[in-house]
């Protein structure tokens, strides 16, 4: 009954974080107002998702900045009322130093998502609905971060389920329903069975409040309950994350989602796993916790070896034959929209699959450091936690970018068509993709590398009570993941950015020197194109053969370029329009062989710059200044681990 | 007043009384009324519900009790107690919302308006009779009183055979769960010599060792004549069969109100009248319990969406699997006392439960309307028809599977699960827990599908769905859509995407015509226009739209403060 605790403007701050989301999200259904009309329904409410999203970003900037750093192990900005007394449930809201850095990546992700979106547009069908789900997710991510409660922390773990779900099966590319469903089922089967130990601690500690279960010392639950506790909850947690071997929606999720999606669902929807690991776990069942630690800890560095593996299984050029039959296979269109046949997934190649698998290695650390049971290891995990978010964030946006661009993520059409590949073609793009993927690899100096050193340290000395040689062969495991790691992105860069050596493997093409061929190259996804041919077909193909109709200037045809601009949409009848234009109208090289490549295309955008900026100085500032992140979280580690915050 | 006349509270029986009463007032006016006028009888009888429901605001504020012995004042025959209003209030409110729902359906279908009223305003009364009866006498008879008329109800339209049918089975089965009930009743009161619910249980506490089987014997039958009713696995094959040939509000009147009935006669009897011999029903109940829901999920799981009636029998199945998390706090009741919360939850769920079902039911009356196939794969593309119909049924979807935003079907869903755990039944919550997942799989596809492009053929549709689908909307607005984004294609060279793949010609079209129209291409927005213009046989009644409206506003309203029903988990009921 204590309502707004601290008499500052703090609370109401918090407040406004969680609820303007919702209230956007409701509101982007709406019809917009006389006045915010703007150039159309379309566009009106994209601008209002950036308009809500930056609003959120503010506040959530403002909260930090009220923050108050002197005390970060205290909760701050507390609103606790009762909501449902039947149930016990308390609509508890607060921030500490742990939970702070993840809200306001949370914010900041999700505004640079909406800037992308208003700048790109969401493929598929209306805008509105997209924005709605956008806020919806962003409302129910940062309350996962921001409630104190456990049902209600329960209640927003689950919100995010639904939105996630639409934007992959209605705005991703290739494989998008089974690759929705297999994310809400995964997520949902560990999820019930996450509501059975929150049920469980919370009639057992005689309270749903986090805060109080953590403090109440000596726990009123005994070791058996912690232990099924921690199981249960550790298993809804775990497939979040994704644990080895709960991961196997991730990569099929992140392949289909669209960028947006695919930035969201890395940067924040899988901090909720290891949030609660140690919001939850760690203090309220800590006995639970040692008994897991070991299992944990091994599944963890399993995931780290596996995730490499996987990722360098996919990085390395295929050993022998030519690995897809049809080299201009498939593509999609441009941003990840769905709908025409796509050869990537099958390929097996895919940037987006390898970021994905990339990613359980990276949770993998993060989840040896909170298996340590120590400060250094759960700090250490924290910050693996916010690098994550901002490299991989900026990694798929990234390979979004590529693939709008080559209308396809595949690696080996990338390295191998392309032939001078980024750096020749773009090499502000492809200097920000070997940036990502350095950072990725965990290069000491940027943000990347402190988090999975100070995981590494935590496991080198685990907690007591806990087998230290055991921890120590993890130790080790985890340090030969980080090479493994460090291989694969390596391979990545060099075959991206720079092309494969021996160009002979893909298609039979030589790749040609970089050559001005076509004026329209500041025309949105146009490349001048390798693929112009007949033989390109789908998605690819349909998007140059526009761009060759555009050319022809008399065809029909002229006014789809903006059609195939947005999407796959038309593939049929555009697929048509090269096999009579193309081979007379476009240039020499397009009639040429396929893979003799003009490689000139747009360089990054304004707006592109706009989104990732941020996202490249955070990096480079967590990487040099590591100490502002552990000084915020470092205390309040401390008292979750000793007997909970005060 | 001497000591051999009882006083009747008026009051105390008035809802119940006056939805009798209406019922007997619309059969008379029946006969009086011209046939143009006959819509009047929906009104009156819509009126005489909604009186009936203000009629339990001035029994708020205590207990009253009416019927009781002379000698004894404490045992009476009707107790309005929290228990009673809070059932009496989903009765009434959930039939006042299938009246709202029948409203056009009896216009529509050629019902026998007056026969129809009648029989609902009583079956309603019969319902809201058993709450508050607290004597095994009268408990049988308000149940029969609440389940004849549906039967009539069922078979009321008169050129269906499967309407016939279906009323056929479900009489027989019904009647034969009644006989095997009063065989059960006789044995109790054999045991007991009493039927007043305290009476028996105190009898039971102390049975002679000799009528130890005939008491036990007599509780399972007693019990097994509401689990029919609540339609409690295995007494539920009756539920889909009948559910589809009933007119569609009066299968949501039987899924809801239908199964509270039943719900509250068994908590009363289990609860009220054999406390003592929990040990014997309370194993019991878990185990149907855990058999309804996963019968109930596992059937609904395998509709396909091409069937004909899939909406209804979809539901039908669903609403076996809810009954089954209904009886989950019951079983636990067994453990943790009527004193428990679990009784409460039950309460709190069921309300939850009426609420959203009757609204899905509601939107499902909508789309049968314009297609009568009823379908699943004719909700396909109902957000660009009908969007708030669609934002409407998605909502009441997600409250039944127990997922965000539907804030109140998870927190009703957490309470059962605890009371559960609460009651050591670890192995049912498990099962509640699993089966939530299941039932998840069926009403997400089915809310993806209201979202879907409209009328095509997509990837998990068959290829004669989708033309079907267009032959049969000749009737409705989707040939209207189709041909407006086709009209907006043209130009924009889309008509050669015929000749791509099922799946993409219609968003292809779709995307056409944005861009077509708009330079930012706004891509649902021509669909979205010309739909109203062109689905005008669509229309929505009034009467539905206000039930659909008042469905989300309680749904909505539970989301947002779920204390206003949960709080009969720590309410102290009887």
């Amino acid at each position: 009954m204590t309502g707004l605790t601290t008499g500052t403007v703090l609370p109401y701050l918090l407040l406004a974080v969680v609820a303007v989301p919702f209230l956007g999200s409701v509101t982007a259904l709406l019809p917009a107002p006389p006045g915010l009309r703007g150039r159309g329904p379309d566009q009106a409410v994209l601008r209002h998702g950036v308009t809500v999203t930056g609003a959120v970003l503010l506040l959530s900037v403002a909260l930090a900045a009220g923050f108050d750093r002197g005390d970060p192990a205290r909760m701050q900005a507390t609103t606790d009322v009762p909501w449902i007394p039947a149930l016990g449930t308390r609509f508890h809201l607060g921030v500490d130093g742990v939970s702070l850095p993840l809200l306001v990546l949370t914010a900041l992700l999700t505004f640079l998502c909406a800037v992308h979106a208003y700048f790109r547009g969401p493929k598929g069908t209306s805008a509105r609905g997209f924005v709605a789900l956008l806020l919806l997710l962003e409302g129910g991510t940062l309350a996962t971060f921001a409630v104190l409660d456990l049902l209600l922390f329960f209640l927003a773990f689950e919100t995010v389920l639904i939105p996630m779900y639409f934007l992959i099966a209605r705005w991703g590319g290739a494989g998008r329903e089974r690759a929705a469903w297999k994310f809400i089922l995964y997520t949902l089967l560990g999820s019930v069975v996450m509501l059975l130990g929150l049920l469980l601690l919370g009639l057992r500690g005689g309270t749903f409040d986090m805060v109080a279960l953590a403090t109440d010392s000596p726990s009123p639950i005994g070791h058996g309950t912690q232990l099924l506790a921690v199981l249960a909850i550790g298993a809804g947690l775990a497939v979040k994350t994704p644990m080895w071997p709960l991961h196997s929606w991730l990569p099929d999720a992140h392949t289909a989602a669209p960028t947006t999606g695919s930035v969201l669902l890395a940067g924040v929807l899988l901090k909720m796993g290891t949030y609660g690991f140690v919001r939850i776990l760690l203090p309220i069942a800590p006995d639970g916790m040692r008994t897991v630690a070991p299992y944990l800890g091994a599944l963890a560095v399993a995931g780290i070896v596996y995730g490499s593996l996987a990722c360098l299984g996919l990085a390395l050029p295929p050993s022998a034959s030519p690995r897809s039959a049809s080299p201009a296979g498939a593509g999609e269109g441009p941003g990840g929209g769905g709908g025409g046949g796509d050869g990537g997934r099958f390929g097996g190649g895919d940037l987006k699959r390898l970021i994905a698998y990339s990613s359980v290695g990276h949770m993998g650390f993060v989840l040896l450091g909170i298996a340590s049971l120590t400060p250094t290891g759960v700090n250490g995990a924290l910050f693996a936690n916010i690098a994550h978010g901002l490299i991989t964030g900026l990694l798929f946006f990234l390979v979004g970018a590529v693939k709008e661009r080559y209308g396809t993520a595949d690696l080996d059409r990338l390295a191998g068509v392309s032939g001078g590949a980024l750096y020749g073609r773009a090499p502000r793009l492809g200097g920000l993709f070997a940036f990502g993927a350095v950072a990725s690899l965990g290069l000491p100096g940027l943000a990347g590398f402190w988090g999975e050193m100070l995981a590494l340290f935590g496991a080198f000395r685990p907690a007591d009570g806990l087998n230290r040689p055991l921890f120590l062969v993890f130790t080790a495991v985890g340090a030969a993941g980080t090479l493994l790691t460090a291989a694969y992105l390596l391979v990545v860069v060099r075959r991206v950015c720079m092309g494969d050596r021996e160009p002979g493997h893909s298609d039979g093409a030589v790749p040609a020197a970089p050559a001005d061929v076509d004026a329209s190259v500041d025309t949105d996804g146009s490349d001048g194109s390798p693929g112009a041919s007949a033989a390109s077909a789908e998605g690819m193909g349909a998007r140059e053969g526009a761009q060759a109709g555009g050319r022809a200037g008399p065809h029909a045809a002229a006014h789809t370029a903006p059609a195939a601009g947005s999407g796959p949409a038309a593939t049929a009848p555009v697929t048509a329009t090269p096999a009579g234009t193309a081979p007379a109208t476009a240039t020499p090289a397009a009639s040429a062989s396929r893979g003799a490549a003009p490689p000139v295309f747009a360089d990054v955008r304004g707006h592109e710059f706009a989104a990732w900026t941020p996202l490249v100085v955070l990096t480079v500032l967590a990487g040099l200044w590591p100490a502002v992140l552990l000084g915020l979280t470092d205390p309040a580690v401390q008292a979750l681990l000793t007997g909970g915050s005060r | 007043m001497t000591s051999l006349v009882q006083s009747v509270d008026w009051l105390a029986l008035a809802p119940p009384a006056l939805a009798a009463g209406a019922a007997l007032v619309v059969l008379v006016a029946d006969l009086f009324l011209p046939e143009r006028r006959k819509p009047l009888l929906g009104v009156l009888a819509t009126a005489g519900l909604l009186l009936a429901g203000l009629a339990l605001l001035p029994l708020l504020g205590g207990e009253r009790r009416t019927f009781c012995l002379t000698t004894d004042p404490d045992t009476c025959s009707y107790v309005a107690d929290p228990f009673a209003l809070a059932f009496q209030f989903l009765v009434l409110g959930g039939a006042l919302l299938t009246a709202l729902i029948s409203l056009h359906t009896v216009r529509d279908r050629q019902v026998p308006a007056g026969e129809y009223w009648f029989l609902l305003l009583a079956s309603a009364a019969g319902a809201a009779l058993l709450p508050a009866s607290r004597d095994l006498a009268t408990l049988v008879i308000a149940l029969e009183v609440a389940s004849l008329p549906v039967f009539a109800l069922v078979g009321l339209v008169r050129d269906s055979r499967l309407s016939g049918e279906s009323a056929l089975k479900f009489f027989l089965s019904s009647v034969t769960a009644t006989a095997v009930m009063l065989l059960g009743v006789s044995f109790v009161y054999a045991v007991t010599g009493a039927l007043h619910l305290p009476r028996v249980a105190d009898g039971l506490a102390d049975v002679p060792p000799g009528l130890a089987t005939l008491a036990t014997a007599g509780v399972a039958l007693t019990l097994v004549g509401f689990a029919f009713k609540a339609a409690a696995a295995p007494f539920h094959f009756w539920v889909p069969d009948t559910y589809i040939g009933a007119p569609v509000p009066v299968a949501g009147y039987l899924s809801v109100v239908g199964k509270a009935a039943g719900l509250a006669g068994l908590i009363l009897v289990a609860v009220v009248a054999f406390p003592s011999h929990a040990e014997v029903w309370g194993p019991v109940v878990a185990v149907l319990a855990a058999l309804t829901m996963t019968a109930g999920n596992a059937a609904a799981l395998r509709q396909r969406p091409d069937r004909a009636h899939g909406a209804v029998r979809l539901l039908a199945w669903s609403s076996v699997g809810q009954a089954g998390y209904l009886l989950v706090p019951v079983a636990a009741a067994a453990y943790t006392g009527a004193s428990g919360g679990a009784v409460g939850t039950a309460v709190a769920y069921a309300l939850m439960y009426a609420a959203v079902n009757l609204g899905a039911f509601a939107v499902t009356a909508l789309v049968v309307r314009a297609r009568p196939a009823g379908r699943i794969a004719d909700f396909r593309g109902l957000w660009a028809e009908h969007p708030l119909a669609a934002l409407a049924l998605a909502f009441f979807l997600l409250v039944l599977a127990g997922l965000p935003p539907g804030v109140i079907g998870l927190f009703a869903k957490a309470a059962v699960v605890s009371a559960a755990l609460e009651a050591g039944l670890g192995w049912l919550a498990l099962v509640t827990a699993v089966n939530v997942v299941i039932a998840l799989v069926y009403y997400l596809r089915w809310t993806a599908d209201l979202f879907r492009a409209p009328v095509t053929g997509t990837a998990d549709g068959p290829a004669d769905g989708g033309a079907s689908a267009t032959a049969d909307g000749g009737a409705d607005g989707g040939p209207a859509t189709l041909s407006a984004v086709g009209a907006a294609a043209g130009p924009a060279e889309s008509p050669a995407a015929g000749a791509g793949s099922a799946t993409a010609a219609p968003r292809g079209s779709t995307k056409g015509a944005a861009t077509g129209t708009t330079a930012s291409g706004a891509s649902a927005a021509p669909g979205v226009s010309a739909a109203p213009g062109g689905a005008a046989p669509l229309r929505t009644p009034v009467s539905l739209a206000a039930a659909i409206s008042l469905a989300a506003v309680l749904g909505v309203a539970l989301s947002g403060a779920p204390q206003l029903v949960l709080r009969f988990v720590t309410a102290a009921l009887f």
